[in-house]
């Protein structure tokens, strides 16, 4: 079973999820993200994602190997999607199962937050007026170094 | 050689997903000069840098046959 994969296809929520199943979890948690129309006041009409597939499948898998040191017990999947999606159209799930709820709910926020520091996807938006590709939400993200800092990657 | 992969702005301004360049001996910091100057690529201070698929500092020497690959500010989720 692969835990952690990019779709071109649309994503079924519940085969992610059925992935974490586990006799010893009392909670699975899952994010949904999906397409929104409106940012700022700003209408998009669909979204283009682009991944580097074969690292981006890695550094999910990274993703998910720090919260099964930091979370004990968990279990995480995580699909996202890439081509184009419409608005209210499904990007990335994330389904974390633990043996107790608030580790559940603690780990899928670590993970969604993860992803946007360190895999390697990204989106283009294109709105009535034109098109431009996002980079960080802040656009401020600069890497002296050349890549991300242990001290920029944790919460 | 190398295989140097492009993505999001990177690419729509060089044109192509990927080059075969030779960049070997030369260090990440080296090579990123280099093509930002050839190619005018934007905010390069933004751009991380990945050897065969890992994140990888300015200062590491590229070899012959590794995957370099120029990683924008990532936008996922």
């Amino acid at each position: 079973m692969r835990m952690y994969e990019i779709s071109k296809e649309p994503i079924d929520i519940q085969v992610v999820i059925n992935k974490v199943v586990q006799r010893e979890a009392g909670a699975i948690t899952t994010f949904i993200g999906t397409v929104r129309e409106l940012t700022h006041g700003k209408k998009t009409l669909f979204l283009i994602y682009e991944a580097y597939e074969a690292m981006a499948v890695k550094k999910l898998e990274q993703i998910g190997l720090e919260i099964e040191q930091r979370w004990e017990g968990s279990r995480v999947a995580i699909t996202h999607r890439v081509g184009r999606l419409d608005i209210t159209d499904v990007a990335v799930v994330i389904a974390v199962s633990t043996p107790h709820r608030v580790d559940a709910y603690e780990a899928n926020r670590y993970a969604i937050e993860r992803i946007k520091e360190i895999v390697p996807i990204w989106k283009k938006e294109h709105w009535e007026d034109g098109e431009s590709w996002m980079g960080n939400q802040l656009e401020t993200v600069a890497y002296p170094s050349g890549k991300p800092e242990a001290g920029d990657l944790d919460e | 050689m190398n295989k140097v992969l492009f993505f999001a702005h990177l690419r729509d301004v060089v044109g192509e997903e990927f080059l075969l360049l030779d960049a070997s001996g030369k260090t990440v910091a080296e090579f990123k000069a280099e093509l930002s100057t050839k190619y005018d690529l934007p905010r390069m201070e933004t751009v991380m840098t990945a050897i065969n698929e890992e994140f990888a500092s300015n200062d590491e020497v590229i070899r012959d046959g590794d995957e370099i690959a120029f990683i924008p500010p990532v936008s996922g989720g």
